[in-house]
């Protein structure tokens, strides 16, 4: 039993104390918060009369609230405002980080983390979140929790967790040209179900997922969750340490030396157990589109959507028949002939410096087509944000017709301006095409930025790789 | 935490599978700094022909009258049945707070995600999972007799329906916890030394991460 998984690793080595039954008290080094799920958690301490237990350990910021648009008046609706300064005044009475609204650091706060550096190789990082298992692209045991357990771990530093399952998922070989990582995690998704995961910690892993950039990992381990995985993870290599180097809260001089020996551990030894072994070949990934409801619910560009017809369980093929209804979509309809209303780029699954400049690249010197309402890229930080406009990313969307937005959670839930309005159509980069996520009624397809950015200068669902061949 | 010991109640068939946490408390409402209040908002997207907010009055908007928890005696019932990966998607706990403010007491499914069931626990709402092909009686038996009911013992971890006695399984310490009705931040602090003797050896072994 010497052999262990990443997720043993990380486990043991977070391990306080194991209660009958097994469940343990496990340490959290990192604790992210923002401002809708940590209200009830700070009013809970105060009325208990409970201090923090380790206030360095909190990084917060508000993002799902916030606007896109112009920021110097504030927030206009009263309601997120109050959420928004709540945060603000729970930072302040606590003594706790928090890159306020008009701090350049502001952004969504799976980007903020990795781009500060307060995600690091080997740690525990939680928030209030399902999301979390985007920082497990570095070596990292990170997963979402609700409330109560934010509560719980401000006053303790520790979480009451079951261990989960051990679940690898190999991607094998290398993807074609212009294949992203989104279009790795939907077709690993689409494979295992949205339940698929349900009680797995998963490690990606294979040529395809060590060939991709932190950003890219952070794209594929963000989605864990959508397969049902609280836990998406990914080993430390050099490509993690090289990101991880020089960031505001990264360890320097001979911390740093003492650090990255420890890192060099952290992947899973050749022959360590694994309950569950997935294998995809890379090479037949395509550009991927979701259909219906559901992240499960996704084929590639060149298909058709589905027939529920076809499908034997009557559970999900009653479930599919929900979704096409959702959709305004028929059995049989090729994808590539779905026509849209609006585009997304953004959200913590692509929101990044990569995401961005892959959108863009499509996007250059063509224009939005005139079907489409409104096309928004909304970067994920304040300094992915700068770090565009330096390259000129913003001068390429704007010219094709895109709006450039400030950055937030955005249209990702729609819980501030930006949403769709009833029966509208999407794609959208981000990573949840549930029921009326994007706004109620609102119809949403998750795709790549690229495959994003394509469908809105076509204004319909279009293979990145014959937009780059001029087709 | 709200204990949970024994329950009797009115069952209410939710069927579809994969119903998330966006459908059980959409978004807009997630802007309160509250924990109560959800009840009547759980499932409104599918509750109302209208959409609504924390700024609507309920009383104003149109109800849908398909929607099974908007059919009399449906929405009085305390416990739910529903099918595989219920509460799947969003870590928000505001889609416990709604079920419970509603009135639910448990949810019977297949299958929950793993974020859902624990935050349930924490708020006295008991998830009990049964095979699925237990979940298709159930239906059957639902769609049957609308006024079926379902007895819930924690302790002898049973689920009864007439004649029919069915065993679920549950965590000890989890079920400890909702028994007694027990703090979980006061039992961890009650390892206040243990946590703070971790940290020293951290400090020792990785000093980067204190
Ligand atoms: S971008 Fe979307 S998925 Fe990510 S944290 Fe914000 S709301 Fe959640």
């Amino acid at each position: 039993m010497s052999s262990k998984t990443l997720y043993d690793k990380l486990w043991q080595a977070h391990v306080v104390r194991t209660e009958e039954g097994g469940t343990a008290l496990l340490y959290i080094d990192r604790h992210l918060v923002h401002e809708v799920t940590s209200p009830q958690a700070f009013e809970g301490l105060r009325m208990a009369g409970r201090k923090l237990w380790r206030p360095d350990s909190v990084v917060a910021v508000p993002d799902h609230n916030v606007p896109t648009t112009d920021r110097s008046a504030g927030i206009t609706d009263p309601v997120a405002k109050l959420q928004v300064e709540t945060l603000d005044n729970n930072c302040r009475e606590f003594g706790l980080t928090e890159f306020t609204m008009s701090d350049i650091r502001q952004g969504i706060v799976h980007v903020i983390g990795p781009e500060q550096g307060a995600t690091l190789p080997g740690m525990t990082v939680v928030c209030g979140d399902s999301h979390t298992s985007t920082h497990g692209a570095f070596g990292a045991l990170a997963f979402g929790i609700g409330t109560s357990e934010v509560e719980h771990v401000l006053a303790t530093q520790c979480l009451l967790q079951k261990k989960s399952k051990n679940m690898l998922v190999s991607v094998d070989g290398d993807v074609a040209e212009g294949i992203t990582a989104k279009d790795i995690v939907l077709a690993i998704i689409g494979e295992l179900g949205t339940a698929g995961g349900t009680g797995y910690a998963i490690e990606f892993g294979g040529d395809a997922i060590r060939a991709l950039s932190i950003e890219g990992r952070m794209t594929v381990c963000n989605m864990a969750i959508e397969a049902g995985a609280r836990a998406g993870m990914v080993g430390v290599d050099t490509t993690t340490v090289e990101y991880v180097k020089g960031r505001p809260y990264a360890p320097t001089g001979d911390t740093w030396d003492q650090a990255i020996a420890h890192w060099k551990e952290l992947h899973s030894d050749t022959d360590a157990f694994f309950d569950k072994v997935i294998h995809i070949d890379a090479a037949t990934i395509k550009p991927q589109v979701t259909w219906g409801t559901s992240p499960e619910m996704v084929v590639a560009v060149d298909e058709l959507v589905p027939d529920p017809d076809d499908i034997a369980d009557s559970v999900k093929a009653d479930g599919m028949r929900k979704a096409l209804a959702y959709m305004g979509l028929a059995a049989g309809t090729p994808v590539n002939e779905i026509s849209l209303d609006k585009v997304f780029i953004g959200s913590c699954t692509n929101s990044r410096i990569e995401d961005l400049r892959a959108a863009a690249k499509i996007a250059d010197g063509k224009k939005v087509a005139d079907n489409i309402k409104l096309a928004m890229v909304v970067p994920g930080s304040g300094l992915v944000k700068q770090q565009a406009e330096k390259e000129g990313l913003d001068k390429i969307f704007i010219d094709a017709g895109f709006e450039w937005r400030e950055p937030g959670c955005s249209m990702c839930l729609a819980m501030n301006a930006d949403r769709l309005e009833p029966g509208e159509r999407c794609a959208s980069t981000s990573n949840r095409n549930f029921e009326g996520r994007q706004g109620q009624g609102g119809r949403t397809h998750l795709v790549s930025p690229a495959m994003a950015a394509a469908a809105a200068i076509t204004g319909k669902f279009t293979n990145i790789n014959d937009i780059q061949k001029g087709v | 935490m709200k204990s949970f010991t024994q329950h009797k109640g009115l069952v209410a068939p939710l069927d579809r599978p994969n119903v998330d946490t966006d459908a059980i408390i959409p978004k807009q409402f997630l802007k309160s700094i509250k924990r109560t209040g959800f009840g009547p908002n759980a499932f409104d997207d599918w509750r109302y022909l209208d959409e609504g907010g924390p700024d609507i009055d309920n009383a104003n908007r149109r109800v849908n009258p398909d929607f099974v928890l908007n059919q009399p005696p449906y929405d009085k019932s305390t416990i739910l049945l529903a099918r595989e990966n219920f509460g799947c998607g969003s870590s928000r706990e505001h889609a416990v707070w709604a079920l419970d403010d509603f009135g639910f007491r448990a949810v019977i499914a297949p299958s929950f995600a793993d974020i859902f069931f624990n935050n349930s626990f924490k708020n006295g709402l008991l998830p009990i999972v049964l095979d699925a092909k237990i979940i298709e009686q159930l239906f059957q038996r639902v769609e049957a007799d609308r006024g079926f009911e379902l007895s819930i013992d924690l302790e002898a971890q049973t689920v009864t329906a007439g004649d029919n006695v069915y065993d679920f399984d549950i965590d000890d310490f989890l079920k400890n916890c909702l028994i007694n009705g027990l703090d979980d931040i006061d039992l961890t602090l009650q390892h206040a030394d243990l946590i703070n003797a971790y940290e020293e050896k951290r400090k020792q072994q990785m000093p980067w991460l204190c």
